[in-house]
C-alpha cells in the first residue's frame, strides 16, 4: 500500500528526470536501528557499529544458541554433558590467552602454569585439608574468584617481563614459567599433594550448596554432571562478555596499537608497560578460572598435568579458532575437545584404526596427534583467521549474494 | 616555547649523532628543520618525545624544555601529556584497525568529551576520512593514511606537534594539499616543528629554519633568508645559475661549502 504524500518519491522523481521507467523494487539505503531488514548495513555511530550483538542475525543466532545449549544436558549421557563441560573451560582459557595473545600481541606459552596455578588456589582455599595438604574447606563463591586473583597477581610479576622482552623471547620466557611451574608444583607436596599422588580438587559447594548432589528441575533430575554443565556455562558466558567488552573499549584499543604499532602506541599517549600488564593480568586471571574449573570436573590431577602440552592446546583454541576473535576463542575450544572424541569414535567405524594403543595400522592416539599437528599448519598456512576466518568468508559470500562482492 | 638546548645525543653509548644542537619552536609558530639524509633530524624529534630509550640512544648533554620545563627525562606517554604530538616518519598508522579506532586510539589518553571534539575537528580537516571512518585504515591510499597519521596525534590537542616528513612518498597535488593542511592546523593553534627533505615546501610556510647537517645546526635564521641564501638553493633546492649539473660537480660544490671551511 502506499501513501501519496504529495512529495515526489525518489524513483517518480529518476523517471521524470530520466524519462525512463525504474523497474524492480529497489532496496534502497536503510538506517540500522529501524528494525527493517536489508542491506548495506548502515552504522550512525561507533557505539552502534560496535555492539556486541550489532544485527538482528546475531541477536537471533545467539539467543537460539543458548536456548539449545541450555536444553542440551537433558539429551546427552552424562559422559558427553562432562566433555560439553570442559568445552566451555577451555573456552575460558583459550579467551584468556587471546586477550594476551591474538588482542595484545604477547606470545605466552606459559598458561598451563597459570591454569596449574588457579586450580591449586582453588584446593586450598576450597578444599578439604588433612595431615598432608593444606585445605580450608571455603565456599565456591570464594574459591573461585580467588583462583582467577592468586594468579593474575602473579601475572602482575610476570608482566614487567614482557614489557622488557618481545616476540620469539617472549614466547620462550613464558616457556620457562611453564618447567618453573611444574618443578614448583611436584615440591610443594603441602599444597599439590606432590608428583604422581596429587590431591582432590576443591569442594563444590556453591552459596552452601553442594554440586555433587543431584537437584530437581522442571521434574527432571540433574546429575551432577549436568549441575557443573550449567554453573561452567554461566560463569562461561559472564567471563566471555566481560571479555568481549574489555577488546571493544579504550584497554581493548590499546591492545591492539601495542599489538600493531607498539613505538606508534607510546607516542599516542599509551603506556606500555600498563598496557602489557592489565593483558598479563587479565588473562592470568582467566587462565586461573578455567583450571580451578577444569579440576573440578575431571577430579583429581597430578602436578605433571600443568605441562607444555596443556599451553600447546591453548595456543591451538585460539589459532584453530581465530586470532583475537572472542568467539574464536569458543569455536576453537570446542574443535580442541570434541575432535579427539570425535576421532575415537570413527574408530568403530573405519577399519584401519584401532582402539588399542597398540595394535593396528594406526591407533587411535597416533591419529589423534597427528590430526592435531595437522590440522595446526592447515589452518596457519590456509586461513590463519582460524574457524573465525572461516565463517567470514561464509558471511560475507551472503552478505554480498548474488554479487560476488 | 619549546627549546632544544645544546643537546648531544648519543646511539648505543659509542655514536654521537646530534653535537650542540639548538633549536627554539616559540609557542603558535612554525618551525623548519632541514638536512640530508642521516643528518640528526629524526634523532632530535626522538629526543624530544622520548623515544631515544626504544632505540637505545641516550641524552648525554644539554636539554629540552617545554615552557621551561626539562622533558628530555620523560617517555612517550608523558611528554603526550605535557601536550607534545608527534607523526612519525611513514606515517605508522594501524592498518588493522579502522580510521574511527585510529583517531581513538590518538585520543587516549584524552577524556571523552576531548576525544569526541578530536573526532569532529579531524573530519571537518580531512573529510576524506570520515567518509571511510568505518573501514580498515590500511586500505587507504598513501596521502590519506598521512592525513590519518596527522589527525591521530592531534587528537590528544598538542600545543606542539613534531612531523616528520610529511610529504614522503606522495604527489606533488598531495604535498600541496598537506601543506594546506599544515597551514591550518597551525592556524587553528597549534605550533609545529616540520621535519622535511622537501625544503621548498617547509621555507615557504616555515617563519624560522634550522639546517642541520651531520648532527650539528650549520645554519638558521627567518625563513625568507634561507630561502634566499645562495647555499641553500644551491644544496637544498637544487636551484642554482647552472641548471644541469652533473653529480661530479655537485660533489665539488659540496666541497665549497662556507660552514664547513
Amino acid at each position: 500500500m502506499t501513501v501519496d504524500t504529495g512529495v515526489p518519491s525518489g524513483r517518480e522523481r529518476a523517471e521524470r528526470e530520466t524519462g525512463l521507467r525504474v523497474r524492480g523494487r529497489g532496496r534502497g539505503l536503510r538506517v540500522r536501528g529501524r528494525g527493517v531488514r536489508g542491506r548495506p548495513l548502515l552504522y550512525t555511530s561507533y557505539a552502534a557499529d560496535q555492539a556486541i550483538w550489532n544485527t538482528p542475525a546475531k541477536r537471533g543466532w545467539t539467543l537460539a544458541l543458548v536456548g539449545a545449549v541450555l536444553v542440551l544436558p537433558f539429551f546427552l549421557s552424562r559422559d558427553l554433558t562432562s566433555l560439553v563441560t570442559t568445552v566451555f573451560i577451555f573456552a575460558i582459557g583459550g579467551i584468556g590467552l587471546n586477550l594476551v595473545t591474538g588482542y595484545a600481541g604477547q606470545v605466552s606459552l606459559g598458561h598451563a602454569f597459570f591454569m596449574g596455578l588457579g586450580a591449586y588456589t582453588a584446593a586450598v582455599f576450597g578444599g578439604a585439608g588433612s595431615d598432608q595438604v593444606i585445605g580450608w574447606g571455603l565456599d565456591m563463591a570464594i574459591w573461585l574468584p580467588m583462583a582467577g586473583v592468586v594468579p593474575a597477581l602473579v601475572g602482575l610479576v610476570v608482566a614487567p617481563l614482557a614489557v622488557r622482552v618481545r616476540g620469539l623471547y617472549l614466547a620462550v620466557l613464558t616457556l620457562g614459567l611453564v618447567f618453573i611451574g611444574e618443578h614448583v608444583f611436584k615440591e610443594a607436596r603441602s599444597i599439590t599433594g606432590g608428583a604422581g599422588v596429587g590431591r582432590a580438587p576443591a569442594e563444590p559447594v556453591l552459596f552452601g550448596m553442594d554440586l555433587r548432589e543431584r537437584y530437581h528441575l522442571f521434574g527432571y533430575i540433574l546429575s551432577r554432571e549436568a549441575v557443573y554443565y550449567f554453573v561452567c556455562f554461566a560463569i562461561f558466558v559472564v567471563l566471555a562478555i566481560a571479555a568481549r567488552n574489555l577488546t571493544r573499549s579504550k584497554p581493548g584499543r590499546a591492545f591492539a596499537a601495542v599489538r600493531d604499532r607498539d613505538v606508534a602506541a607510546s607516542m599516542m599517549g599509551i603506556s606500555l608497560r600498563r598496557t602489557k600488564t592489565l593483558a598479563f593480568t587479565v588473562s592470568s586471571f582467566y587462565a586461573g578460572v578455567s583450571g580451578a574449573l577444569l579440576v573440578m570436573v575431571i577430579g583429581r590431577v597430578t602436578p605433571t598435568n600443568w605441562n607444555l602440552f596443556l599451553s600447546i592446546d591453548l595456543l591451538a583454541v585460539i589459532l584453530i579458532g581465530g586470532i583475537a576473535t572472542i568467539s574464536g576463542s569458543i569455536l576453537g575450544a570446542a574443535f580442541v575437545v570434541l575432535m579427539p572424541r570425535i576421532v575415537s569414535e570413527l574408530a568403530d567405524v573405519v577399519p584401519f584404526i584401532s582402539t588399542s594403543p597398540s595394535g593396528g595400522f594406526l591407533s587411535v592416539f597416533q591419529l589423534q596427534t597427528m590430526l592435531f599437528g595437522a590440522l595446526i599448519v592447515l589452518f596457519l598456512v590456509l586461513e590463519p583467521r582460524g574457524l573465525y576466518g572461516l565463517w567470514v568468508r561464509v558471511r560475507n559470500y551472503w552478505k554480498a549474494w548474488p554479487f560476488s562482492y | 616555547m619549546l627549546a632544544v638546548n645544546n643537546l648531544d645525543v648519543v646511539y648505543e653509548d659509542v655514536i654521537l649523532v646530534l653535537k650542540n644542537v639548538t633549536l627554539e619552536v616559540p609557542a603558535g609558530a612554525i618551525v623548519a628543520l632541514l638536512g640530508a639524509n642521516g643528518a640528526g633530524k629524526t634523532t632530535l624529534l626522538r629526543a624530544v618525545t622520548g623515544l631515544l630509550d626504544v632505540h637505545r640512544g641516550a641524552v648525554t648533554r644539554g636539554s629540552v624544555t617545554l615552557d621551561g620545563q626539562p622533558l628530555h627525562h620523560l617517555d612517550a606517554p608523558r611528554t603526550v601529556a605535557a601536550g607534545i604530538g608527534q607523526v612519525m616518519e611513514g606515517r605508522r598508522i594501524f592498518t588493522d584497525l579502522t580510521v574511527d579506532e585510529n583517531l581513538r586510539i590518538g585520543g587516549h589518553a584524552a577524556d571523552r568529551a576531548t576525544v569526541a571534539a578530536g573526532l569532529d575537528r579531524a573530519y571537518s580537516l580531512f573529510p576524506v576520512l570520515a567518509d571511510r571512518r568505518q573501514q580498515p585504515a590500511g586500505y587507504l591510499s598513501g596521502g590519506e593514511q598521512q592525513m590519518l597519521a596527522i589527525g591521530r596525534a592531534l587528537m590528544s590537542q598538542p600545543a606542539y606537534l613534531l612531523l616528520d616528513e610529511p610529504s614522503l612518498g606522495l604527489a606533488p597535488r598531495l604535498v600541496q594539499h598537506i601543506k594546506e593542511l599544515i597551514v591550518e592546523i597551525n592556524r587553528q593553534g597549534t605550533a609545529i616543528l616540520l621535519v622535511e627533505q622537501n625544503a621548498s615546501m617547509a621555507l615557504s610556510i616555515a617563519s624560522h629554519g634550522y639546517v642541520l647537517e651531520t648532527g650539528k645546526v650549520v645554519m638558521d635564521g627567518a625563513a625568507a633568508e634561507l630561502l634566499a641564501n645562495d647555499d641553500i638553493r644551491e644544496f637544498y633546492l637544487g636551484l642554482s645559475e647552472e641548471r644541469d649539473l652533473s653529480f661530479r660537480d655537485v660533489k665539488h660544490y659540496r666541497r665549497r661549502k662556507r660552514w664547513l671551511s
